[in-house]
């Protein structure tokens, strides 16, 4: 009997220790370890982690603030599914409702906006910081490619919720964005038509964007942020090592309960107040109603495309949209299956030399992507120099292989002038190109006017 | 029992008969790929785009050829077009997206020609290019006059490399044919 009932009057008791198993406080290492193991949500970390590894000015949090910005946009996400109807007669309506009608309206739509856009900065961030650190070098060349799978569907989640308040931005970004697909060869219109759900942007697109904007990309996301997660557990945290400072033999290891949770949590406690700071002060924008009859002068896409953008005024759409932006992803996926010359897993840039390519690899493209942009706007006319050719070579291939050419150089310049590793060779060239197409988003952004001539700052606004 | 057992190291041995495992593992195999196939195929047709008559995609009976007079560019808002008349009396309906991105492009009356706004592509009356980036000219739709009434057919947008004489629609030659 005492084996089918072995508390018969200690019903409450049995009721919390079948949800609750492990006894609480936590009383010494082996039961904390063993809370981490039992618990859904903590099993995604390992039950001790290595003590160097904690400190906060090696990965700067960024990975858990991306979790953090996860959870506002659901929770935000989720109340403003309440208050909107996806339709094109309603969708703006609904805008307007949510900054004069709704209690704290504002704030969320706010908070959404903001941890939308932040997250992207903070997942692109997260990438560097794993880049600069060697952190995606074997055993970890497959988390890469999954945070890089995740960018794209944090990229596809942003541009899905860029349509939805259905303003003049809303209407005419989409329609920027999604005509770039016209120019996949063979399946580009096919696609664009059946995202669009038509010819153009439309309530069918509203209704195709929404979908994928609350249920298709967040489910995906919430299955692969979990297996990236579990992912780091697997494969262990890199640790910080200083410049020429070896691998060490032993590590000090620490409880996960209280070491990195109490780190965790704190982290988000400031980074949500200011993030609720900042959505209470500045609104998410919202211009007039969306007009599909007039195109307002310029039509940009969003920050995030601004670079993209930025390309496809000096080169041939397919090469500005198609080309250039797939090779430089098919490059990030293979960036963790190279073969490394260097030890340098931990060391911020790699080495000595690393730092000074790095920096040189930076330097480069602050000064040559403006000089650049500014001879293919003013001096050099490529269509009109080659003008028996059609402009998908003179205006695509011919400058698409002069930039590989210089890239080249470059490389082999830094290998056998001075002298550096492939390793570090390859960081300089990652921090060329990612540096060229911050410049290109800036100019995109801030040195762009009507009619997408370039300008001062001050005359844009 | 002892049969299968052999079939189990079939590998070591025979590589031209297909067992009877073998057979069913291609059959299962087979069967999930093509459930694969038939979910792939409903998901298509179910989120396929569909065209509701009378709307843009359908076709606009827009008027008597006598409205537009030689030289003239008229919008037709909810077709999404511009009939042009071009000097010689010829028509031409052209879809107002530019071919660079999809903004929509206004007529310039006083310049004589279309100019996007979004990265100042300009087009010709009959939609050739004057100005990059837009890659071909603007696209054109289908045009039939019967009786002197003209219908223009926005189900597909034809696209072109250049600006033909052929794309042009004579209104005399059509009534006669």
């Amino acid at each position: 009997m005492s084996t089918l009932d072995p508390r018969p009057d200690a019903l409450p008791e049995r009721v919390i220790d079948s949800i609750q198993r492990d006894d609480l406080p936590l009383a010494d290492d082996r039961s904390r370890m063993k809370f981490v193991l039992n618990n859904m949500i903590l099993h995604i970390h390992p039950a001790k982690v290595a003590k160097p590894a904690l400190k906060f000015t090696y990965t700067w949090g960024l990975g858990g603030l991306a979790i953090l910005l996860v959870m506002i946009l659901v929770f935000t996400g989720v109340m403003l599914m309440f208050v909107y109807t996806p339709t094109p007669e309603s969708a703006y309506a609904d805008m307007l409702r949510l900054k004069t009608e709704i209690q704290f309206g504002s704030l969320i739509r706010n908070l959404h906006h903001w941890s939308g856009n932040l997250l992207l900065v903070t997942a692109v961030l997260h990438m560097l910081r794993v880049f600069y650190t060697g952190g995606f070098r074997p055993p970890r060349e497959f988390n890469w490619v999954l945070g890089l799978i995740l960018l794209l569907l944090v990229v596809g989640a942003n541009f899905t919720g860029y349509l939805l308040p259905w303003d003049q931005l809303a209407y005419w970004a989409v329609t920027v964005g999604t005509s770039l697909l016209d120019y996949i060869p063979v399946l580009g219109p096919a696609v664009s038509r059946l995202i669009l759900g038509g010819p153009e942007v439309s309530g069918a697109t509203l209704t195709n964007f929404y979908g994928l904007h609350v249920a298709i990309i967040p489910l995906t996301m919430f299955f692969l942020i979990s297996f990236h997660i579990w992912r780091v557990r697997k494969d262990t945290l890199t640790l910080p090592r200083n410049l020429d400072e070896p691998r060490p033999d032993r590590v000090e290891k620490v409880t996960t309960i209280p070491h990195l949770v109490s780190i965790e949590l704190v982290f988000a406690l400031v980074m949500l107040a200011l993030i609720i700071v900042w959505a209470s002060w500045i609104d998410a924008p919202l211009e007039e109603a969306a007009n599909p009859d007039h195109s307002p002068n310029p039509a940009k896409a969003a920050w995030y495309f601004m670079g993209l953008q930025e390309l496809l005024l000096h080169f041939h759409p397919v090469f500005g949209a198609i080309v250039i932006p797939g090779l430089a992803l098919v490059g990030l996926a293979t960036l963790p299956y190279l073969r490394f010359d260097t030890d340098a897993e931990g060391i911020w840039f790699r080495s000595r030399s690393g730092r000074r390519a790095a920096a040189i690899g930076a330097l480069t493209a602050l000064v040559f992507t403006p000089v650049l942009v500014l001879l293919d706007e003013y001096v050099v006319d490529l269509p009109s120099l080659l003008p028996s050719l059609p402009t998908i070579i003179s205006n695509g291939w011919v400058p698409l292989a002069g930039l590989l050419l210089m890239l080249l150089v470059y490389y082999q310049a830094l290998r056998f002038v001075f002298r550096v590793s492939a390793c570090e060779a390859r960081q300089s060239l990652f921090t060329l190109l990612a540096v060229s197409f911050a410049v290109l988003t800036v100019i995109g952004v801030v040195f762009r006017g009507e009619g997408m001539a370039l300008m001062w700052p001050w005359e844009v606004l | 029992m002892a049969e299968q057992h052999t079939d189990n190291k079939h590998d070591d041995n025979t590589h031209d008969q297909t067992t009877r495992r073998d057979f069913l593992k291609l059959a299962w195999g087979a069967a999930g790929l093509l459930v694969l196939g038939e979910g792939a195929l409903v998901a298509y047709k179910f989120f396929a785009p569909k065209v509701v008559a009378g709307e843009f995609g359908g076709v606009f009976t827009i008027g008597l050829l006598d409205d537009f007079p030689p030289g003239s560019v008229t919008p037709v808002t909810a077709g999404r077009f511009y009939l042009v008349r071009l000097a010689d009396g010829g028509l031409l309906a052209l879809y107002r997206k530019c071919t660079h991105l999809g903004c929509a492009v206004p007529w310039d009356q006083a310049e004589g020609k279309f100019i996007c706004p979004c990265h100042a592509s300009a087009f010709e009356p009959d939609g050739d290019v004057l100005n990059p980036p837009a890659p071909r000219p603007l696209d054109r739709f289908a045009i039939t006059v019967v009786d002197g009434e003209i219908n223009v057919d926005t189900g597909t947008a034809i696209q072109r490399d250049h600006a033909n004489q052929s794309d042009i629609v004579y209104p005399s030659a059509e009534v006669s044919s």
